[in-house]
């Protein structure tokens, strides 16, 4: 469920980081107007709990394997979305560091996947007006069940969009809709029960942490519905814009990548810089075979000369190939010279 | 330790998972308090350094393959001058390979455009993709797991702070850093004592679950009330500043701009041509 880089394009990574950032940069603001200097440690506190608690595993019932939990939604519970927000944000950072879950840039995406929808969307327009004041456990069951389901399936849904803007996968939209929906579902209900089992073991045995949260903290409730919509609106219209942009500059995907293997676009530009060394190096080359095996022997070499990078031409690609080869043997090479001569 | 030997024989899963996810945190944290080359870099330089790497890998077209290797250099050489072990940054990607795997396997199957590779050899375009994804994928994964094996988290998040990220969010941020390791033993605890208790698929259920993380939850309020009192009787104010000075050297500034000219030169120029031309030629 965590984006990977290797799926993102830079356009898109950079669209979510700017969203995930300002939203870090707005909670804090929020949660220092009211700070009680006891949420910061319990922030750090609770997020490393939720790592703890990720480790003990359970078995979902009539499938035999085993499922962890995500927490968004407990941590929007107990501390209020601004404080959440920000103790999910790092629980992803550290996930995207330390368990390569996720990637650096793509942990824009995933703060916003995982982040944004349960704290600022679902807990304030779901799970509280559901949920009331906590005093009836069912209500709190089927708060906690609702907004769990909904935020996950809000972030499947980013996780396809993100995807397909990034124009990596070639799975069409109803298909990718279809794998990533259900299964989310499913894992959605699952966690949905054990948020609302753990809202209510917490109520159960110790009622004055969730009371003592919410009376320290007044504004986590004043969180407007306004400011949200207005939030989304705006990301909506950079996102739209900024993607049109880039999809008007490379309408069709595989055109614009032949051109980028042949090299066409970029030596027609290079007139500064290394350029010029490389063209000479490049000219030295003219002269020996230039595309495959085929052409090898005997060739005029003003002719090669015109033809240099070919269009999609065979030995473009035979050159690729050996000139790859030769970089992985060379990083190999250096990689095992200087551990060796280390040793010594 | 006993319990490894306990755990192969009567409780596979469980502790090896836990054992698994800890010892790699931990030895990542160990691994970042090293004292090389790369090590010595500050914070700031790597972390730019990282970032410019990562945009430039995923700039590529999805169909680029041979372009992308020469960035292998880069991981390679921090990884053996980092002293990090290979192996264990190879396990690390491979576990986590699977959602870029699931996405990308797609790609050959509806993607069935013919590319030329050499005469005679034609494969669809969807392979070149699928392959793409992988390398990309291996480099970034790779990448962002030797900065964080080569910088201490301290480090890092010193270094959010001096670019302006809101204090309140880097505190508990290293907040959350310490205590996982705090955390992570007490569930440690909870899981032995479960499995002490029960044989086979015993109380692993849901309801169990529910009650042991309730557990855990409440033992942490505790701890952070604990926390807070003796941050408090200390002189805490909702701040944590650090005393740590860090100061860009001459070598930082080489390493940063050695990495963007590598970078800017193996993105803009087809390098694995020009080098496969010429040593063909030398064959030929």
């Amino acid at each position: 469920m965590h984006m990977a880089d290797a799926l993102l394009s830079p356009v898109v990574g950079a669209t979510m980081w700017t969203g995930s950032v300002a939203a870090i940069g707005y909670s804090s603001k929020k949660l220092k107007e009211n700070i009680d200097n006891k949420t910061i440690p319990l922030m750090g506190v609770m997020g490393a709990f939720v790592f703890a608690a990720q480790m003990i595993n359970f078995t979902i019932p009539g499938t035999g394997s085993s499922g962890h939990i995500g927490g968004g939604m407990i941590l929007a519970v107990i501390l209020g979305p601004y404080a959440a927000f920000l103790a999910m944000a790092s629980i992803l950072t550290v996930q995207a560091l330390f368990f390569a879950d996720g990637g650096l840039l793509a942990l824009g995406c995933n703060i916003w996947n995982l982040g944004i929808y349960p704290c600022f969307l679902l807990y304030p327009l779901v799970y509280k007006p559901i949920a009331g004041e906590g005093k009836d456990a069912r209500r709190i069951a089927v708060a906690a069940i609702i907004s769990v389901v909904i935020a996950l399936q809000l972030g499947a849904f980013s996780v396809v969009l993100e995807t397909l803007l990034s124009g990596k996968s070639e799975l069409p939209f109803g298909t990718f809709v279809m794998l990533m929906q259900p299964i989310h579902l499913a894992i959605g209900l699952v966690e949905g029960i054990i948020t609302a089992g753990i809202i209510n073991y917490v109520r159960n045995t110790r009622p004055e942490i969730l009371k003592a949260n919410s009376i320290s903290r007044p504004l986590d409730t004043s969180i407007s519905i306004k400011n949200v919509l207005v939030a989304f609106l705006i990301l909506a219209v950079i996102t739209g814009g900024a993607l049109s942009w880039f999809a008007s500059t490379h309408p069709d995907g595989l055109e614009w990548s032949i051109e980028k293997v042949t090299g066409k676009g970029e030596l027609a530009e290079a007139t500064q810089g290394v350029a010029p060394a490389l063209k000479e190096l490049q000219g030295k080359t003219a002269f020996l075979p230039d595309y495959g095996f085929k052409s090898s022997a005997g060739v005029d070499s003003q002719e090669n000369e015109v033809a240099v990078w070919p269009g999609i031409e065979a030995g473009t690609s035979v050159a690729g190939i050996v000139g790859g080869i030769i970089v992985l043997m060379f990083t190999l090479f250096i990689g095992l010279g200087i551990r060796l001569f280390k040793k010594q | 330790m006993i319990f490894k030997h306990l755990s192969k024989r009567m409780l596979p899963d469980e502790i090896m998972t836990f054992d698994e996810k800890y010892y790699n945190i931990g030895f990542i944290d160990q691994l970042s308090y090293k004292d090389t080359f790369v090590h010595r870099l500050d914070p700031r330089a790597k972390l730019i350094a990282t970032l410019l790497f990562l945009f430039t890998v995923i700039s590529f077209s999805k169909y680029e393959l041979t372009a992308l290797l020469p960035f292998f250099l880069y991981p390679a050489l921090l990884m053996t001058i980092g002293e990090i072990p290979f192996m264990f940054i190879f396990k690390k990607i491979v576990l986590v390979s699977p959602f870029a795997v699931f996405i990308g396997i797609f790609n050959p199957f509806l993607d069935s455009g013919q590319v030329s590779i050499f005469q005679g050899l034609t494969i669809s375009a969807g392979w070149l993709s699928f392959f793409s994804i992988m390398i990309k994928f291996t480099l970034t994964v790779s990448t962002a797991l030797l900065l964080i094996a080569t910088t201490s988290f301290p480090n890092v998040c010193h270094s959010l702070r001096q670019w302006g990220l809101p204090s309140l969010f880097v505190s508990q941020l290293s907040f959350l850093y310490r205590y996982i390791f705090v955390l992570m033993e007490e569930a440690m605890r909870i899981i032995r004592a479960r499995n002490m208790r029960s044989y086979g698929k015993r109380g692993k259920g849901i309801r169990i679950f529910v009650r042991i993380v309730g557990i855990l939850f409440v033992r942490t309020v505790e701890r952070a009330e604990r926390i807070y009192f003796a941050m408090l009787s200390r002189g805490f104010q909702g701040d944590m500043p650090s005393l740590k000075r860090f100061h860009i050297k001459t070598g930082d500034v080489i390493f940063v701009v050695s990495v963007a000219v590598f970078l800017y030169v193996f993105r803009f120029y087809p390098a694995t041509q020009i080098l496969g031309r010429y040593v063909q030629g030398v064959f030929s």
